[in-house]
């Protein structure tokens, strides 16, 4: 239980989970906050307005996965590194966005070891970018292929020894 | 023997904001911190901070103390002095002042005392061995002074602290074995648990630490689980490999100086222990004596913010500063502080401070 072992459950996961028509159309947020806590980063930095935080700073965002556009501003300035992008356009293949802050820095092309959100090495992935920027305030932004039922599973990965 | 319009005590967030509010309003400040460097727990926090915008959300803390202290500088009315450490005050209102080994005697009009908090011990066996940290000592030897502390940490206590110092850990490349926490659930907020939790570290509610084992220094842990009533159950003990314990069991306000001062204390374990009472716009018992911040009950840098400019606001309106823009700029902090503390994590705040105005 998320309370208890920091794992969401897969019925917390499942509340968050855009429709898989739309993560075929293109990249979507994944917004895997479940606690009602005073943030709203992800509201204010959305340049299209997808994310409302309703006046209360305390209530859970709310986004509007069809205003989404993929773009994963949201990912770099969530200080709780709790917003994914999910992109299931290519057949077989999913394309995940996470906020990354480790030391050193994958390379594209790099063949890492795909983590869930519990710790446990799952798979392999392929580092196919690795973004930073001034906006991103020194959170790199990096993209994992992964096999497509993994979208939802896949949100950490580990270099190889 | 000096005299001073306002004087801030303590260079943290709350301390900083309330300098500023004041100097914006036009009044002349004084801040006296006692470390050679202002910022107090926002130069050791590299992670992004939560709370809306106007309270810089979004932010790294220790971007937010360099933002402050910069417009603080630009200011001609504010003179800032660090190494300045403030030992006392007296009935008549005297600060006495350790600056750089020196003793000075300072007469302000008005005070804010924005002092902060101290760590939490925990009792268990040989805790006196090297190696047992404090997250703060922890956070102050990696973030300030670029010195590794461990290869491998055992963190006490779930909070945010303990998460985050974890988590600054893990990024400097140090091995966290495991986060115990003895109560059922994780206290800080879910969303740092779950980044830490995926990176490979167990956290484990319902346990605490019962002995550090080591000649010179720690070499392992021996960590227990614990019952409903917060009891060790026996035949539960592990023992964890290890070459530090650090300790993030909570706070409690630096309040020496309220009490010297005599204002009015009570007792409220929702704030961290002995606080003063204070009326709405900050003011303790004693007249002219304001707080801010941690110092007044446990709570966030966002929230430690707020309160300062609202300390510093009514301190300047009192000496006769910003009378026209008061009114606007004070509903507004109060707007601010409400927010941050509705929501469900605001729980115990709110509670404390209900508690506070009980009589
Ligand atoms: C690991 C960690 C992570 C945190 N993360 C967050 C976060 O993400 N978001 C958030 O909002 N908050 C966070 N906080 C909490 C936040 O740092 C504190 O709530 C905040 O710093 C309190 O501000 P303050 O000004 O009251 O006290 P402090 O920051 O403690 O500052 C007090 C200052 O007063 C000085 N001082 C004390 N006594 C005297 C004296 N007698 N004379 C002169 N100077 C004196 C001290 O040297 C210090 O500089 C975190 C805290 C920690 C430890
Ligand atoms: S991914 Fe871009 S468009 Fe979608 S919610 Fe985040 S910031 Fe807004
Ligand atoms: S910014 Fe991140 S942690 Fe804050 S409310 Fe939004 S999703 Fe949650």
């Amino acid at each position: 239980m998320l309370k208890v072992t920091g794992i969401p459950t897969t019925e917390d996961v499942a509340g968050v989970t855009p429709p898989i028509e739309r993560l075929e159309k293109g990249p979507c947020a994944v917004i895997e906050c479940y606690q009602k806590i005073p943030c709203n980063p992800c509201a204010t930095s959305c340049p299209f307005g997808a994310i409302v935080r309703d006046n209360d700073i305390n209530e859970l965002p709310v986004i509007d996965w069809e205003i989404c556009t993929g773009c994963a501003i949201c990912v770099v300035n969530c200080p709780g590194l709790a917003i994914f992008t999910v992109d299931l356009s290519k057949p077989g293949k999913a394309m995940i966005k996470l906020p990354y802050e480790y030391l050193p820095l994958p390379q594209v092309g790099e063949i890492v070891d795909a983590v869930d959100r519990g710790g446990e090495v799952v798979g392999e992935a392929k580092i196919t970018k690795v973004q930073e920027g001034k906006a991103f305030d020194r959170t790199r932004l990096v993209w994992l292929e992964v096999p497509r039922e993994q979208a939802m599973i896949v949100r950490h990965f580990r270099q190889k020894e | 023997m000096e005299h001073r319009e306002i004087v801030v005590v303590g260079g943290g967030p709350a301390g900083l904001c309330a300098a500023l509010q004041a100097a914006r309003l036009g009044a002349k400040v004084l801040l006296l911190e006692g470390d050679d460097r202002l910022g107090g727990q926002l130069i050791k926090q590299t992670h992004m901070f939560f709370g809306s915008e106007k309270q810089h959300a979004g932010t790294r803390g220790v971007d937010i103390s360099a933002m402050l202290v910069k417009e603080l500088k630009s200011m001609d009315n504010v003179e800032i002095r660090t190494n300045a450490m403030v030992i006392g005050r007296y009935d008549d209102g005297a600060l006495t002042v350790d600056e750089n080994d020196e003793f000075k005697l300072i007469y302000p009009e008005k005070v804010v005392f924005a002092t902060g908090a101290s760590e939490k011990m925990l009792m268990f066996a040989n805790n006196d061995l090297p190696g047992v940290y404090g997250a703060g000592a922890v956070q102050t030897l990696m973030n300030v002074f670029g010195v590794m502390p461990a290869k491998k940490v055992l963190m006490v206590g779930a909070g945010n602290i303990g998460l985050i110092v974890s988590y600054q850990l893990m990024q400097a490349g140090v091995e966290i074995a495991a986060i115990l926490d003895a109560g059922p659930q994780i206290g800080g907020y879910l969303v740092h648990a779950s980044k830490i939790r995926r990176a490979g570290v167990p956290i484990l509610t319902r346990h605490s630490v019962k002995e550090a084992i080591g000649t010179d220094m720690v070499e392992a842990a021996v960590i227990t689980q614990l019952d409903e009533s917060w009891q060790p159950i026996e035949g539960t003990e592990k023992t964890i490999e290890c070459d530090a314990i650090c300790l993030a069991v909570g706070l409690s306000p630096f309040a020496d100086l309220f009490w010297q001062a005599g204002c009015e204390m009570k007792f409220i374990p929702e704030l961290g222990g002995h606080v003063p009472s204070r009326d709405e716009n900050m003011e303790t018992s004693i007249e002219g004596i304001y707080l801010a911040g941690d110092v007044g009950g446990i709570e966030e840098a966002s929230a430690a913010m707020v309160e300062g400019y609202l300390a510093g606001l009514n301190a300047a309106v009192s000496l006769g500063y910003g009378l026209a823009e008061a009114e606007g700029l004070r509903a507004d902090l109060k707007d601010q502080l409400n927010d941050l503390r509705s929501g469900p994590v605001g729980d115990k705040i709110r509670s404390g401070l209900a508690k506070l105005q009980d009589d």
